[in-house]
C-alpha cells in the first residue's frame, strides 16, 4: 500500500480513520488511487482544507459512484486549481458525498462537474476573453448550496436554477451572491418552481374543495417549507390559524402527491369532527403518545366507515415496523406505538406480540358499537402503556426507524393544558398601530417572460394600482366642446351601430307570426296550381351588443413630447381622443374601463384607474382624465396582464383590450429591448387564451418594426397624430361593428 | 273526448312525498289557485305535477319554456291550409278549453313579454283573450295553471316580474333528506339500498361545493341515471363519473375532487 506524504498536522490526525474506512469500502486499487489523489491535492499548495475534505468525502463518494470517479474528481480539482477560483476547491470536495448520494450515478455526477465548470466560466470576470485575477462572485456560494439543491431538485432543475442566477444577475455580483447562497426571495421562488412533486400552491383549490365537499370544513391552509429547516423536520399541525401543511409532496410509489395531501386533510378533518379535547396534565408523556395513537386510529376508523377508499392510501403511507427490528439497548417506545397503530389500522398486520394483539382486539370491540369516544381511547392508552412498560423506554437512545407517520398531525389541539391560564398575564400586544401602510395596497405580482431562457420569471414584476388623482373636470368638457363637430359626425355612425333590440326575420317555415304578404302570395300560387312557398311565417330575434372594453394608456415620459407637425403635446391629443372615445362608448352603452400605466423598474409598475366598468361618464371620471400626467417608462407586459385580469372577469361575450401607446416597451432596468417586447407578446397571447382580443393603437411612426411582433396583425399606427381624436372612436366602432 | 284522453296519465307515477305538499296542492286545486313550484333542477318538481294530475284525475299539458318561445307558441297561431288560413290552438288555449292542468316548466327561460299572456288566466277573470282571432275564452272550471321556476341559476336578466310572481301561490322544493333520497333512488331503479345511500353521499359532496365553482349540485335525477347504469352492469365508479360528475362540471379541480369522493366512498 502506498503512503501519503503530507505535512499538515490535522491531516495526520484523521488519516488513520479515513484510511481504515477507505479500506473497508474500496478495493485495493481504489485505495491506491485514493492515496494518489490525496497526494496530488496536497501538492497543489492550497492549504489543508481541500486535503481534509478529500480524505473524508472521497471513500463514500467512490463507494456510491464507482471507483473510476476518483480520477475524474482529482482531474477536475487540478483544473480548478489553475483558475482564480481555487478557494472553491474545498467547498466542492466537502459537498461531494452528499451530492453523490442524491444523484446515485457517476454519469450524473460528471454532468454536475460540467455544470460547475460552466458556472465558473460564465461568472468569472474576464478581461479581453481571458480570466482576470478575480474569482467568480458566486461559485463558492453555489458549491455550498449544491448539496441542499440536489436534495430537492433533479439535475435538470439544478441546471435551470443555476442558469437563471447566472443570467439575471450578471451585472450585479452582490445579488448574485445572495441568489446562490439561497438567501434571496428570487432564488427561493425559482427553487420552488423547479421542484418535483405536487406543489401546494398548484393544488390549493383542489384541497379546499376537498375539505368543503367531503368534510364540510372551511379552514385556511398555512403551508410551511421543508426546504430550509435542516435542523428539525416540521410536521403538519392544526391550530387557530388553520391547517399547517408542507408546501410540496413528492409522489410516492402507489400514492401521488395530491393523495398524500388528501390523506393528511382527511386525518385532520376526522379529528376536527370526532375528537373532544382533554386535559393533558393528568397524563404522563408516554401515556399521552399512547392515547394519541389510539385516538388517531379511532378517528381514522370512523372516517373509513364513511370513505372506505381512504384505507388504501393510509395503509400505503403508514410505516410497517418489523416486529423485533428494534435492537437491544434502544428505547422501544416509538417502535411499539407505531406497531400498535399499524395493527389497529390494518387487520392483516401479522404481529404476534401478545399485548398488541390483545389491545387490537379491545380496540375493535370498542369500535364495534358506535363511535366510541376520546375518553375511552384514553383508558385504553393508559392501560396499554402500563402493561407494556419496559425499563429501557426511558433511555435516551430512541429507535426512530419506521415510526414516523407522515400524514398525521401532532395532535396539539387534542390537549388542553391547565397551566395555560394559570400564570400572570403579560400584555404583549403592540401599543401603537403602525401607520402609513393603509395608503398603499400591497402590490400584485406578475411573472415576466424571459425570451432567452424560454420560461417565466416568477413573481418578477410588482404592480401597484391606484385611483388616478383628480383634477378639473371642466377641462374635459371644454375639449369635448372643441370637438363638437366631430362628435356630431360620430353620433351619426353610432346611431347605426346602436343595438336594435328586436329584428324581424322573414321567410321562416316556423315562426311566431304569419307574414301576411308572403302568405297571400303563397295562396295565390297555390290557387293558381303552382307550388306555394311554405315559408310564410316570421320571427323576431334579439340583437344586442355584448362587449366589454378596456382602454389601456401608456403614460410614459415620452408622452410629454410635442408631436411633429402639431402644436399640442401627445398627452393633450391623447386626452382629447380618450375623452371622445369614452363619450362615444358611453353613448353606445358598452361597459368601458380606462387605465393608465407607467413603470420605474420591475419593482414599481404603477397602474392608475381613470374609469371602472361600472362607473358612468361623469365629472369624477372627467376630473381624473383632466389630471393625466406623463412620466417614467413603459413596462407593457405587466400592465397588459393586469388590465386583462379585470377584463377577463367581465361578463360579456366579446372582450376588447385597446392599448394606446407611443413607443416600444422599455424600462430602465432592462438592457435588452427585445426582452420586454417578447414579454408583451406573451402577455397578449395569454389574454388571447382567456378570450380577450387585444388591439394596439400606436402613435410611434416607426412602430412597424416591433408592434407587429407584439400584436400580430391587430394594430394601427397613426402617423398623423393630430387626427387621433377623429381616428380613435372610429377605429373602435369599426372594430366592434 | 279522445283529445283529452291523450293528456291523461294512465299509471301512477312514483312520487315520494317529503312533507305536506300533496295536501297543500290538493287544497290549491280545490279553488283552482295557480301554483308556482320552486326548487333546484332535478329535485322532483315535474314528477310531482304528474303525480298530482294522476291523483286528481285531470289531464296534464306540459310546456317546456325556452328563450325563443313567443306568446303565439302558447296561445296559438294561424296556419295555412287549402282554404286559406286556419287557427291552431296553442297548448295553453287547449288546456283552458278542456280543463286540464297546464304546466309551464322553467318559466324563467321564457321572455317576459311572453309570460304576460298568462296573466288574465291567473286572476279572478280566468279568461284568455285571443286577440289575433278576436275570441275570448273563458277557462274550463277544471283548468289550473302550474309553473315551475328554479331560483338557483337565474341571473339578473332572467327573473319573474313581481306582477307575475304575485299571481301564484308557491311551494318550495328541495332535494330530499339523505334517507328519503336513497329510498327514492332505490325504489325508482331497484338498486341495492346501500349503494343508493352511497350515491346520495356523493351527491351531498357536490352540493357542499355549490357556489364554489358549481352552480348546481348533483340532482336526484342524475342519481337515478347513475343507479340505472349500475343496474345494467356498469362499474360503480364509471357509472358515477358518467352520470353524475361529467354532466355538471368542466372545472378540472372540481372534477378531480368529485372523482376522489367517488373513489373514497366506493373504496
Amino acid at each position: 500500500m502506498k503512503t501519503l506524504q503530507c505535512g499538515f498536522p490535522k491531516v495526520k490526525d484523521v488519516l488513520g480513520d479515513c484510511l481504515g474506512y477507505a479500506q473497508k469500502v474500496l478495493s485495493e486499487d481504489g485505495v491506491d488511487a485514493y492515496i494518489d489523489g490525496a497526494q496530488a491535492i496536497c501538492r497543489m499548495g492550497r492549504g489543508e482544507a481541500p486535503v481534509l475534505a478529500f480524505l473524508e468525502e472521497m471513500p463514500l463518494t467512490a463507494s456510491l459512484l464507482g471507483e473510476e470517479i476518483i480520477h475524474d474528481v482529482v482531474d477536475f480539482v487540478k483544473k480548478l486549481a489553475r483558475t482564480p477560483n481555487s478557494r472553491s476547491i474545498a467547498p466542492f470536495l466537502q459537498g461531494m458525498a452528499s451530492i453523490a448520494r442524491s444523484l446515485e450515478s457517476a454519469e450524473l455526477f460528471q454532468k454536475y462537474m460540467w455544470l460547475v465548470k460552466r458556472t465558473m466560466e460564465s461568472t468569472t470576470p474576464k478581461v479581453h476573453g481571458i480570466d482576470s485575477m478575480y474569482e467568480s462572485a458566486c461559485l463558492k456560494e453555489f458549491l455550498e448550496s449544491a448539496p441542499q439543491l440536489f436534495n430537492q431538485l433533479s439535475m435538470r432543475g439544478v441546471k435551470n436554477w443555476v442558469e437563471y442566477g447566472v443570467k439575471n444577475y450578471s451585472a450585479d455580483p452582490d445579488s448574485q451572491r445572495e441568489y446562490f447562497s439561497l438567501t434571496s426571495p428570487d432564488s427561493r421562488a425559482v427553487l420552488q418552481r423547479e421542484r418535483y412533486g405536487v406543489l401546494f400552491s398548484d393544488s390549493e383549490r383542489k384541497l379546499s374543495l376537498y375539505l368543503r365537499g367531503l368534510w364540510e370544513i372551511e379552514e385556511s391552509f398555512v403551508p410551511y417549507s421543508l426546504a430550509f429547516d435542516t435542523l428539525r423536520n416540521p410536521v403538519p399541525y392544526y391550530d387557530e390559524q388553520g391547517i399547517h401543511l408542507p408546501d410540496v409532496y413528492d409522489d410516492l410509489p402507489g400514492v401521488n402527491g395530491l393523495d398524500r395531501y388528501r390523506a393528511l386533510l382527511a386525518h385532520v378533518s376526522a379529528h376536527i369532527r370526532w375528537t373532544t379535547p382533554m386535559m393533558a396534565d393528568n397524563y404522563s408523556p408516554f401515556q399521552r403518545i399512547s392515547i394519541e395513537a389510539f385516538e388517531d386510529c379511532r378517528v381514522e376508523h370512523l372516517a373509513m366507515r364513511e370513505y372506505p377508499g381512504l384505507a388504501r392510501i393510509w395503509k400505503r403511507l403508514h410505516p410497517k415496523p418489523l416486529e423485533g427490528s428494534c435492537p437491544e439497548g434502544w428505547s422501544q417506545i416509538r417502535h411499539r406505538i407505531a406497531m400498535l397503530s399499524r395493527a389497529l389500522l390494518d387487520p392483516d398486520h401479522g404481529y404476534e406480540n401478545a399485548a398488541i394483539v390483545k389491545y387490537e382486539r379491545l380496540f375493535r370491540e370498542k369500535m364495534a358499537h358506535g363511535n366510541s369516544s376520546t375518553t375511552e381511547m384514553a383508558d385504553l392508552g393508559v392501560a396499554f402503556i402500563s402493561e407494556t412498560r419496559q425499563q429501557s423506554d426511558l433511555g435516551a437512545k430512541i429507535w426512530f426507524e419506521d415510526t414516523e407517520i407522515e400524514y398525521r398531525d401532532d395532535n396539539r389541539l387534542m390537549w388542553r393544558f391547565f397551566e395555560d391560564g394559570d400564570e400572570e398575564v403579560y400584555e404583549t400586544r403592540p401599543t401603537s398601530q403602525p401607520k402609513d401602510e393603509t395608503e398603499k395596497m400591497p402590490p400584485r405580482l406578475y411573472p415576466e417572460w424571459d425570451h432567452a431562457a424560454n420560461h417565466y420569471r416568477p413573481d418578477w414584476v410588482s404592480l401597484y394600482e391606484n385611483l388616478h388623482p383628480a383634477g378639473d373636470a371642466a377641462k374635459i368638457d371644454r375639449l369635448l366642446e372643441k370637438n363638437a363637430q366631430l362628435a356630431k359626425r360620430l353620433k351619426k355612425i353610432m346611431d347605426m351601430l346602436k343595438p336594435q333590440n328586436r329584428v324581424r326575420i322573414r321567410y321562416q317555415e316556423e315562426g311566431s307570426e304569419l307574414d301576411l304578404d308572403v302568405a297571400i302570395r303563397s295562396i295565390t300560387d297555390f290557387r293558381g296550381g303552382a307550388q306555394p312557398d311554405p315559408r310564410i311565417n316570421m320571427n323576431h330575434r334579439h340583437d344586442g351588443r355584448n362587449i366589454a372594453v378596456s382602454l389601456l394608456l401608456d403614460l410614459s415620459a415620452s408622452l410629454d413630447d410635442v408631436a411633429p407637425g402639431c402644436t399640442q403635446s401627445k398627452l393633450e391629443i391623447s386626452q382629447e381622443a380618450v375623452s371622445l372615445l369614452a363619450w362615444a362608448v358611453d353613448e353606445l352603452g358598452d361597459p368601458l374601463a380606462i387605465g393608465g400605466f407607467h413603470s420605474d423598474t420591475r419593482h414599481e409598475v404603477r397602474y392608475l384607474h381613470f374609469k371602472g366598468y361600472g362607473e358612468s361618464w361623469g365629472p369624477e371620471v372627467k376630473g381624473r382624465l383632466a389630471k393625466m400626467e406623463a412620466g417614467f417608462s413603459t413596462r407593457m407586459g405587466a400592465a397588459i396582464r393586469h388590465a386583462g385580469h379585470y377584463l377577463s372577469h367581465q361578463q360579456a361575450e366579446k372582450k376588447l383590450l385597446l392599448v394606446l401607446t407611443d413607443g416600444e416597451p422599455s424600462d430602465v432596468d432592462v438592457q435588452d429591448p427585445k426582452t420586454l417586447i417578447e414579454d408583451a407578446k406573451v402577455a397578449v397571447r395569454e389574454l388571447d387564451g382567456k378570450g380577450v382580443y387585444t388591439y394596439c393603437i400606436s402613435l410611434d411612426p416607426s412602430a412597424d418594426e416591433y408592434v407587429s411582433d407584439i400584436f400580430g396583425r391587430n394594430f394601427t399606427v397613426i402617423d398623423h397624430i393630430a387626427s387621433l381624436p377623429d381616428r380613435l372612436p372610429k377605429l373602435f366602432m369599426a372594430l366592434t361593428k | 273526448m279522445n283529445e283529452t284522453e291523450q293528456y291523461r296519465i294512465a299509471k301512477e307515477p312514483f312520487y315520494q312525498a317529503q312533507g305536506k305538499e300533496i295536501k297543500l296542492f290538493e287544497a290549491a286545486y280545490k279553488s283552482r289557485m295557480p301554483v308556482m313550484l320552486k326548487g333546484p333542477t332535478g329535485c322532483g318538481k315535474s314528477r310531482f305535477v304528474e303525480h298530482m294530475a294522476w291523483r286528481l284525475g285531470k289531464p296534464l299539458i306540459t310546456v317546456a319554456c325556452n328563450e325563443d318561445m313567443t306568446a303565439s307558441d302558447l296561445v296559438g297561431r294561424f296556419l295555412l291550409d287549402a282554404n286559406g288560413t286556419r287557427w291552431q290552438d296553442g297548448p295553453l288555449t287547449i288546456a283552458a278549453r278542456m280543463g286540464a292542468i297546464c304546466y309551464l316548466d322553467e318559466i324563467v327561460e321564457a321572455r317576459q313579454d311572453t309570460t304576460v299572456v298568462i296573466h288574465p288566466l291567473t286572476d279572478y277573470r280566468r279568461t284568455l283573450p285571443l286577440d289575433k282571432k278576436g275570441e275570448q275564452i273563458s277557462a274550463h272550471p277544471d283548468f289550473q295553471l302550474v309553473i315551475s321556476y328554479n331560483p338557483g341559476y337565474q341571473n339578473l336578466m332572467k327573473d319573474l316580474k313581481q306582477s307575475t310572481k304575485q299571481r301564484f301561490s308557491a311551494m318550495e322544493f328541495d332535494y330530499a333528506s339523505a334517507e328519503v333520497e336513497s329510498e327514492i333512488v332505490a325504489k325508482e331503479t331497484g338498486i341495492d339500498p346501500e349503494v343508493a345511500s352511497k350515491l346520495v353521499k356523493i351527491a351531498h359532496t357536490a352540493r357542499n361545493l355549490k357556489g364554489h365553482g358549481l352552480s348546481e349540485g348533483i340532482s336526484t335525477r342524475l342519481l337515478v341515471y347513475a343507479a340505472t347504469l349500475m343496474k345494467d352492469g356498469i362499474e360503480a365508479q364509471d357509472a358515477c363519473r358518467m352520470a353524475m360528475v361529467r354532466p355538471i362540471t368542466d372545472d378540472a379541480d372540481i372534477r378531480d375532487t368529485l372523482d376522489n369522493a367517488i373513489d373514497s366512498i366506493f373504496g
